[in-house]
């Protein structure tokens, strides 16, 4: 199915945004969180941005304090990933203006919005900026 | 700090941010759960604004980890909002708390169908995509058409239909069953016409899913998917938005090109080179570049690139590029650049012909091995462990154990069971074996599971020369000063067993054999006991003439043991004593242990579990399964007498315990729970189930492979062809053989003619494989015969039997074949004239006692020289009507043909390489196709082909044959017929319907060019 869950964690490991697109109890989610947290936040700048994980793997990047991870099949293309969690970065950049952690945490909903209009049942639904930010843009304006 | 529309949300946020700790954390929570709860409760003052803060409350608790159960309700009821902005928080916070078996799902499911049905394309959008996240089966019943219709609808516009193909991929993943995509093979292929580059990525994920189960059905995508590779490729009508650092929408580009590997062969030559262009384009034309993201993107194209190759089974050229690349990949500091290098030169390694030029890379790789980076190690060890052969086996062994002692807890189990394996395998000589795994133990006994040293054992037993170097080694062990428990319990066992073979060297006696295993004793656990009894009771036998200060030493022992709370080692201690006492009769008892019969590893076998582990069938996998390996595949061994094993049994070798032997032996000692079973002497297939083990070698009188009478019939019925199967081809075997194939040649056969690798024959001794290759009017197979087991099989001998229309030369084959080794003997073929008659292969070989003699049909079959040909209208009906009438074309009536749905029908002629040609023929109940058939005499010659169908009455029609060579129009006429009355690889039961009339009634009066010019 491809992408599995989409996490975005700070270097205190704290959850920032999770999505997951297959279910998982609670009490996985967070044994999961905790175990690619331990394992991908000691990693250093010189190790690559991927990590073996039970039986996927976890395709990471690293913008300032916050972490960008993505869980995805074995056999998924891992640079594609890389660059989608870029895509996403620069997506939240051109709303809110040089995205920072605050803005996601107090705009959970917003990161949401554009996560769904980006993924879905853990494929690529639209990589074009303009048109995922184009209904949080219309809504903006009703409201 | 930009806040939230939401100004209670924002406070609440702030005060968890503020929050200390995580017990201040949970209080601030609590206290926000009692609130929303009490809200919820009191309903009729909440305004939606407030519901919608409450419920983004809970998804943000959620996402902290705290339950938050009471209000799904509530997050399911905003999906009935009128409004947009509560709308969606329902969809998505439900989407996000929710699975598929939630039963408030089904509260929603009419508000979702009106929302997907409606005319408000934003409602439309939220819908679908909640669907296609957590839709289950309810969904799938009451949407799916109504999601198809969406996708396909022309009103539509792009952002709706982009979903609902996602939507559409969910529905039909989950409930493959409820989801009609009958006919959606056309849809499919107009929906990637569209221009929209959004609708086209999602439709790219529907049609990887839709061809990953059927690629046959899709073929008519596959053209499409290359024309859209090639628009990407020259950013031909590629919007800017779409452009990422310049490339060309990267991911959908992959995605495409994943799709492509789910088709096993691109058979049309246009298509082909095509997209072989745009390949040798994005390998040739990336470079690298400072961008970090541009360079990730180009090269996660140039990575699917390489994959897709590999799959194409390119021509050589190609190959020898993308493994230079690799080479090159595997070299650069830059980690991720050398990670996916690293893993896509293990994915290589399925293609053959390349092993040799990876192995120049071993030294690089074994740097890559010592990377501080784990997740390099990782895909270091898994390539060495791909590319390891008899050739380097003991190079990369020795590399991954000099490793073991340096490498991470984390990587350690992994590293033991990879060398176990590999020395297992590979093993030029079993003394070297033997030499690994005991060092193995000695640097990482808690990684080594007890099936590592059980094989060892096994192997010493069964190889006399063995024993002697074996127990050497267990004696120099046992003079280091702290070994591992399970070195204690190898090295006791073996020096049980054999060292008596010692007697003569210095250090060696009884006596010292003695003192130094009893010196282990006090250090050993409850488990190792038993072992050192054993030892102890045969160095007692073992020593004439007796010695009596060592009797009383041994006989102190068994008596301290005799009241032990373990049963097993009181057990033992009673017993040993008893027989002791028994003086030379003790050495019929206590003799050497019985050869092990041959069984498949159970460290392969857990290693074959560990990889199919991940359920989801990948191209990749899909490939490796259709790949004959180079490594020697030992497969799942059925038991002789052809009933499944048991449940669990992994056919773990079992050391055999001494009390299990004095029992069988001693029979009036018999006052054990294991006498009851005593009376099974029957042959029994290996089993987990100790006693079974413990039975199995004493009881088995002949090789291993013997088996009842009343078995060789059953399973004789399975490897006799059909009665219509063998009216075709040459007389079948004589089933004499003692040894019973495994799975049903008939079938292998069949297979194999429709693909060109894959297993011919296997039994539990050997395992033969085919691999072809062709070309025009000439054909080259390699046969791979794999010796199973640990001994070697010999008197191996082939013989071809080749009928007159083929020339076959056959390489000569090795009289031996050493234990699991595999040989390869290449087979040419040329093809001199048309015809279906079929060559054999005569193989036998000998096995302990019994010779194994199998005639085995080939897959030299006439539709291997058929290339099929596309033709347009205008190149086909001058050529039909050219070819008029007897002998170069015939027609026929065929009777009880098996009734398929015209669609199945071509694909079937597709399958054989006879090529479709639709919308030729305006009847749509009739076929018309076209191929080259090549051989010496008659060089290519088009061959065309046309079948009348009656929707009336679907065991029956007419099939007219044309072409340049009449024998090539009979012959032809003749193979298309027993395909159609006798569909290959469709389970046939015994009573096979007889096959029909051969000849038909007289071709009709009506002439065929007539009838076709009619259509024109």
């Amino acid at each position: 199915m491809g992408i599995r869950f989409i996490l975005m964690v700070n270097k205190q490991g704290q959850t920032r945004l999770a999505q997951y697109y297959e279910y998982l109890t609670l009490e996985e989610r967070r044994a999961l969180e905790g175990e690619i947290v331990r394992k991908c936040l000691a990693r250093t700048e010189q190790q690559c941005s991927f990590v073996e994980h039970r039986n996927y793997k976890i395709v990471y990047r690293r913008y300032a304090s916050l972490f960008f991870l993505v869980g995805v099949d074995n056999d998924e293309n891992e640079l594609a990933i890389l660059e989608f969690i870029h895509l996403l970065v620069e997506t939240m950049d051109r709303h809110f203006g040089n995205v920072c952690e605050l803005d996601i945490m107090f705009h959970l909903e917003k990161a949401h919005f554009m996560l769904e209009e980006m993924v879905m049942n853990g494929c690529i639904v639209e990589t074009s900026k303009s048109n995922i930010l184009m209904p949080i843009q219309l809504m903006d304006k009703t409201s | 700090m930009a806040l939230s529309g939401m100004r209670g949300l924002s406070v609440f946020i702030s005060d968890i941010r503020n929050c200390q700790n995580k017990e201040q954390e949970r209080l601030r929570v609590d206290k926000e759960l009692g609130n929303i709860r009490t809200r919820f409760k009191n309903e009729k003052g909440l305004t939606p604004y407030e519901k919608k803060k409450y419920v983004w409350k809970m998804l943000y608790i959620y996402m902290l980890g705290y339950d938050v159960d009471f209000g799904h309700m509530e997050a399911v009821s905003l999906i009935s909002a009128p409004k947009y902005p509560e709308k969606q928080v329902g969809y998505i916070v439900t989407a996000c708390l929710l699975n598929e078996n939630h039963d408030f799902l089904r509260l929603a499911i009419n508000t979702v169908r009106n929302d997907i049905i409606g005319r408000n394309e934003t409602f439309q959008c939220l819908a679908l995509t909640m669907v296609g996240n957590i839709g289950g089966r309810e969904f799938a019943e009451s949407l799916a058409p109504d999601v198809q219709k969406l996708l396909i609808s022309s009103s539509c516009r792009p952002l709706v239909r982009k979903k609902a193909a996602l939507c559409l991929l969910r529905l039909y993943r989950k409930n493959p069953d409820v989801v009609n995509v009958d006919g959606w093979a056309d849809r499919m292929a107009q929906l990637l016409d569209e221009r929209d580059l959004g609708v086209l990525t999602s439709s790219m994920s529907l049609l990887v899913a839709l061809v990953s189960n059927h690629h046959e059905t899709y073929w008519s995508c596959l053209p499409k998917c290359v024309k859209i590779l090639e628009r990407l490729a020259r950013n031909q009508d590629v919007p800017q938005e779409y452009t990422y650092y310049g490339i060309p929408s990267p991911w959908l580009q992959v995605k495409t090109m994943r799709a492509l590997q789910y088709f096993p062969v691109i058979e049309d030559p246009n298509t082909r080179r095509s997209l072989f262009e745009v390949l040798q384009r994005i390998l040739m034309g990336t470079d690298v570049v400072k961008n970090v993201n541009k360079n990730n993107a180009s090269h996660a194209v140039l990575f699917e690139a390489l994959s897709l190759v590999m799959h194409l089974d390119a021509e050589k050229e190609m190959m020898s590029q993308c493994v230079a690349l690799l080479g090159k990949f595997i070299a650069v500091r830059e980690p991720n650049i050398r990670y996916l290098g690293l893993e896509n030169m293990t994915r290589m390694l399925m293609v053959t012909d390349v092993q040799d030029i990876i192995k120049r890379h071993q030294a690089q790789i074994i740097t890559s091995l010592k990377d501080p980076d784990i997740s390099i190690r990782r895909r270091a060890l898994d390539l060495l462990y791909g590319m390891c052969d008899v050739s380097n086996a003991k190079d990369i062994v020795e590399e991954l154990l000099q490793y073991l002692s340096t490498s991470d807890f984390t990587m350690r189990e992994e590293l033991s069971l990879k060398a176990a394996i590999l020395a297992e395998k590979f093993a030029p000589d079993l003394s070297w074996y033997v030499d690994v795994i005991l060092q193995l133990i000695d640097k990482a006994g808690d990684f080594v599971s007890d099936d590592i040293w059980f094989r060892v054992v096994q192997f010493v037993t069964n190889n006399e020369d063995l024993q002697p170097y074996a127990a050497v080694k267990a004696r120099e062990y046992l003079d280091k000063p702290a070994i591992h428990e399970t070195m204690v319990k190898v090295s006791a066992y073996l020096l049980g067993e054999y060292s008596h073979l010692l007697a003569r060297r210095p250090g060696c006696s009884p006596k010292d054999i003695f003192s130094i295993i009893h010196e282990k004793l006090p250090t050993v656990s409850t488990s190792t006991i038993p072992i050192l009894l054993s030892t102890y009771a045969k160095i007692l036998m073992h020593t004439q003439p007796p010695d009596l200060e060592l009797q009383n030493q041994i006989w102190a022992i068994f008596q301290k043991y005799e009241s032990c709370i373990d049963a097993e080692i009181q057990q033992r201690a009673v017993e040993y004593f008893a027989l002791s006492r028994k003086g030379p009769a003790l050495a019929d008892i206590l003799a050497e242990m019985p050869k092990f019969p041959e069984r498949q590893s159970a460290l392969i076998k857990k290693a074959e579990d560990i990889e199919t582990d991940t359920a989801e069938q990948s191209a990749i996998k899909l490939r490796a399964q259709q790949q004959p390996s180079n490594a020697l595949v030992v497969t799942d061994q059925r038991p002789p007498n052809g009933t499944p094993p048991p449940v669990g049994s992994l056919s773990l070798v079992k050391v055999p315990s001494m009390s299990g032997n004095s029992d069988y032996n001693v029979v009036d000692q018999g006052v054990n729970q294991t006498n009851g079973t005593l009376s099974k002497t029957d042959s029994q297939p290996p089993s987990a189930d100790l006693l079974g083990d413990l039975l199995g070698p004493l009881a088995i009188e002949g090789p291993p492979g013997a088996v009842h009478s009343e078995q060789t019939a059953v399973s004789g019925v399975e490897g006799v062809p059909s009665a219509a199967d063998a009216a075709a081809i040459v007389p079948l075997e004589e089933q004499t053989n003692s040894v019973q194939p495994i799975g049903n040649i008939a079938e292998r056969f069949h297979a194999l003619c429709l693909k060109d690798s894959g297993v011919l024959y296997e039994d539990p001794h050997i395992q033969i494989g085919v691999k072809a290759e062709w070309r025009a009017h000439q054909g080259r197979l390699v046969l791979f015969l794999g010796n199973k087991n640990t001994s070697p099989l010999v008197s191996v001998h082939a013989l071809i039997l080749s009928p007159s229309h083929l020339k076959m030369e056959l390489a000569l084959v090795p009289d031996t074949i050493p234990p699991r080794a595999q040989v390869q003997c290449p087979l040419e073929v040329t093809n001199l004239r048309p015809s279906r008659d079929i060559a054999v292969l005569d193989f036998s070989y000998t096995f302990g006692t019994s010779v194994v003699n199998n005639k085995l049909r080939l897959p030299a079959v006439m539709n291997k020289l058929l290339q099929p040909i596309q033709l347009t209208a205008e190149e086909f009906f001058p050529q039909w009507r050219s070819l008029s009438g007897p002998p170069l074309k015939l027609q026929e009536v065929v009777r009880g043909v098996r009734p398929l749905p015209l669609m199945e029908m071509a694909n079937l002629f597709n399958s054989f390489r006879v090529m479709v040609l639709p919308g030729l023929d305006p009847n749509p109940n009739n076929l018309v196709a076209s191929t080259t058939f090549y051989s010496e005499s008659t060089r290519a010659m088009l061959c065309l082909v046309r079948v009348e169908t009656d929707p009336a009455d679907r065991t029956q029609l007419r099939m007219t044959v044309a072409s340049g060579d009449p024998t090539l129009t009979f012959e032809l006429k003749e193979f298309i017929k027993e395909q159609l009355v006798n569909i290959p690889g469709a389970s046939r039961g015994p009573a096979a319907p007889a096959p029909a009339p051969p000849k038909g009634p007289a071709i009709p009066p009506d002439d065929p060019a007539a009838l076709l010019a009619g259509l024109l």
